[in-house]
């Protein structure tokens, strides 16, 4: 039945697609981000460049994608009070929340790193924003399989 | 979930893995347009080698996941209008991107002779390589293709 779901009316596709491409956005940023920052070692360049990465792909990737989610559930009126939601959205919208809450105070803490390098000081903050890109790109993994797959 | 469901769940991420290594070398490109020392474009090789895993797993478990799919499922045929539009964007879109990657490794092979050769400075031919327009052009036609194809997928045309 949820495969056939996923045959859906015309009126979800221009929203699914932002929601979708926003989405492939933040998985790209993440990717980069965390990959930069994983393999900067200590090369300011490349630390430089992670940040940046998050800041100006995974972020905008993260508004697309969260904008179009709600453009669907509203759609589909589940946005309305009382109206039961299947557990794939309810998967979706918290990994989605919970995510944007990790990615704003990795950016936060990893604009703190990037202010630090500039003083010469250590790397230590953005290493603590790879940790947190790293979580967030498993985290948004789990929420596309949810949202591809849609289990009960 | 059902068999099914994993399956159209494993296209889809294959399809992210795909779209987030073209968004990585979109970066790269953007960032190694500044890059005129052996050093710095030979540091980005770890990272490339992360784009390029994600862009062959997602090319590759798309399209046998989507045969699958499309064999499998009631719904769709083979030789749906919109599935055989997927595959000639797919087959664009790859075929394009491995001369992406063909252009740019050449940036990268200057950087790591220059490097055996014992030249770490600034190096104008490597800027040039590394700032190559016909590179441009090739990653957003893939770019395109891709979205293209994106688009394809959800609004399943002439389905």
């Amino acid at each position: 039945m949820s495969v056939l779901a996923f045959i859906r009316e015309n009126r979800l596709d221009f929203p699914l697609f932002l929601h979708v491409l926003g989405a492939m956005i933040l998985v790209g940023g993440l990717l980069t981000g965390a990959s930069s920052l994983g393999f900067a070692r200590g090369d300011v360049r490349f630390l430089r460049l992670g940040y940046w990465s998050l800041l100006a792909v995974t972020l905008p990737g993260w508004i697309l994608m969260r904008a179009g989610g709600e453009w669907i559930a509203s759609r589909e009126g589940w946005t309305k009070k009382g109206v039961p939601t299947p557990t794939w959205l309810d998967i979706g919208f918290l990994l989605a929340d919970i995510g944007g809450l990790i990615l704003l105070v990795s950016l936060i803490v990893g604009g703190v790193g990037v202010y630090r390098l500039r003083e010469g000081k250590g790397a230590g903050l953005l290493k603590a924003t790879l940790w947190l890109s790293l979580l967030l790109l498993a985290a948004y993994l789990v929420a596309a399989w949810a949202m591809a797959g849609k289990p009960d | 979930m059902s068999f099914d469901d994993w399956l159209l769940a494993l296209h889809v991420l294959s399809a992210f893995a795909y779209i987030g290594g073209i968004v990585l070398f979109w970066v790269l490109i953007v960032a190694v347009r500044t890059t005129d020392t052996p050093a710095g474009t030979i540091r980005m090789e770890p990272i490339v080698k992360v784009g390029n895993a994600a862009v062959g797993i997602g090319a590759v478990g798309t399209l046998l996941l989507g045969i699958w799919l499309a064999f499998k499922l009631d719904s769709y045929a083979i030789w749906d209008a919109w599935i055989i539009a997927a595959f000639v964007l797919w087959a664009i879109s790859g075929a394009l991107g491995q001369r992406t990657g063909a252009t740019y490794m050449q940036g990268m092979n200057k950087a790591k002779e220059l490097d055996s050769a014992g030249q770490a400075g600034a190096n104008t031919e490597l800027l040039a390589l590394n700032r190559t327009s016909n590179g441009v052009v090739l990653h957003t036609v893939v770019s395109v293709a891709a979205l293209l194809l994106v688009l394809d997928m959800i609004f399943k045309p002439w389905a």
